[in-house]
């Protein structure tokens, strides 16, 4: 029978959530790494059992953890614990993130937009989202804060940047959202190895076809009131962009304000909310067999990051978008005042679709049946940062 | 023999113990106590200093002696109390946060 192996990040630790295909007992492993903040972890679809974390703290800085063995066991890759350095050896560098400053890359960018309109040196804060591969296991994408994209072909033991993004001649102009510059989203086109996707608050959604080489900004059609010409190129505070496999041109997207879709690989963009009660929120997914179906959870606005009403429910458009019906059968319908982040829901690709999502209240809820009935499987974790799931043979 | 105190997060991700030792040229620096640290726990690079800059980390203070040496010169010599391992090279975590 199919498993279900579900990776929660939080601000205290991170846990691994498993259950049969039934998703009705599940078996809580975790903390680990207790006491440091996991912004996300995520496993290889090329090698389910290899799982990347990655582990911050505002002490300590960034570290990044890898499991070969599903969660049960993990390490810092290239640096085994006594490990003595030898001369050219790369050891201790899985955690080293360093901007591309080489005169290869035509301009390197030195400074981006700050909040007082003057311009900030690009400063490495924390990895952000880990997307490993589709295809090889010891590859694998790092979004970080300051927003830049690296990459790792050793399995995290080093990383280099993809500094076309950066120097692409809207950099300048990228500025900090309030949860920091970070580029937080990363989608693989499964169809083509080439194309990349990535989001950046505040700066807006871009897109490579070139394998990480060059990169545009794809933000036409995003309407944003709170910025001085709110139809830019990039200032756009994206919150999160999806999509599933066998559409990758079709893409989803929850704005800080509005729910974007585009079926045109991101050139041209047109909102979706609909009927939602209010278009603000972090998350939104896709169903794993019905490239029409969308969830998101609506939060009632920036400056109240919690649900309408205390009534915590996702919604779900059959069509695409536009048409959205509130699910909360199983979920709090009273004083329940959370927030779901942006990488805080996931779906797994059982048959019968399961969705996933965890709170800023540390409960971690799935639904086995596409959203019409959910249950907690855990209720009291630290803050939830990021859910991911794995379907397993 | 340098006597080093890490704070617990660090020692959970070097896994060792309370203290560690590690061995270092005369005159023993700041500078020289982390090199050697790193060098035999790589995996703590980058997590007292920055990778490239080498300047310790905002919320992590570096003392000895009971003296707070943050601010001192990486190439200065520690005192011979530290050098000769009698007293431990501390290395303190900024009390903060939640």
């Amino acid at each position: 029978m199919s498993k279900v192996r579900v990776l929660v990040g939080t601000r205290k630790g991170a846990f691994v959530l498993s259950s049969d295909g039934k998703r009705e007992k599940w078996e809580v492993s975790g903390p680990h790494f207790a006491g440091w903040e996991i912004y996300h972890l995520k496993g290889s679809p090329a090698d389910p059992n290899k799982l990347y974390a990655s582990q911050t703290s505002g002490w300590f800085g960034q570290i990044i953890q890898t499991s070969e063995d599903g969660g049960k066991t993990w390490h810092q890759p290239g640096s085994a614990p006594g490990e003595q350095l030898e001369p050219g050896k790369a050891v201790g560098e899985s955690n080293k993130f360093v901007y591309d400053a080489s005169p290869e890359t035509g301009k390197p960018l030195t400074t981006h937009q700050w909040y007082d309109g003057t311009q900030h040196p690009w400063e490495f804060k924390r990895v952000w989202h880990l997307e490993p591969s589709l295809t090889e296991p010891d590859t694998v994408y790092a979004g970080i804060e300051d927003a830049a994209l690296f990459r790792s072909t050793d399995g995290a033991k080093t990383w280099k940047e993809l500094p076309g993004l950066r120097g692409n001649d809207t950099g300048p102009r990228w500025q900090p959202g309030a949860g920091g510059m970070c580029l937080h989203t990363i989608l693989l086109d499964p169809k083509n190895p080439k194309r990349i996707y990535i989001a950046i608050s505040a700066a807006g959604a871009f897109r490579t076809d070139d394998g990480g080489k060059s990169w545009k900004p794809i933000n036409r059609g995003l309407k944003s009131q709170y910025i001085p010409d709110p139809n830019a190129e990039v200032g756009h505070c994206v919150h999160h962009v999806t999509m599933h496999g066998s559409r990758p041109n079709t893409l989803f997207m929850q704005k800080h304000w509005d729910v974007m879709r585009s079926d045109d690989a991101g050139d041209n963009w047109h909102e979706i909310s609909g009927n939602l009660p209010t278009d603000f929120g972090f998350v939104i997914d896709v169903h794993a067999h019905e490239p029409e179906t969308v969830y998101v959870v609506p939060i009632k606005s920036d400056s109240e990051h919690f649900p309408m009403d205390g009534k915590l429910r996702v919604y779900r458009s059959r069509t695409g978008g536009n048409e959205w019906e509130p699910l909360s059968k199983g979920l709090p319908q009273s004083d329940c005042y959370v927030n779901v982040l942006r990488d805080a829901m996931a779906v797994d690709s059982l048959e019968s679709c399961g969705v996933y999502f965890g709170t800023t209240g540390g409960q971690v809820y799935a639904s086995p049946d596409a959203g019409n009935n959910w249950a907690p499987i855990v209720r009291d974790l630290p803050a939830v940062l990021s859910v991911e799931v794995q379907t397993l043979p | 023999m340098i006597r080093v105190v890490l704070p617990q997060h660090l020692r959970t991700l070097a896994r060792v113990g309370g203290e560690v030792e590690v061995e270092v040229k005369s005159p023993a620096t700041l500078q020289s106590v982390l090199d050697a640290l790193e060098a035999s726990y790589p995996v703590l690079r980058g997590t007292i200093r920055d990778h490239v800059t080498l300047q310790r980390r905002p919320f992590l203070r570096f003392f000895v002696c009971a003296e707070d040496w943050s601010h001192e010169a990486p190439e200065k010599p520690l005192p011979e109390e530290v050098a000769s391992g009698k007293e431990p090279f501390l290395i303190i975590g900024a009390i903060a946060g939640g």
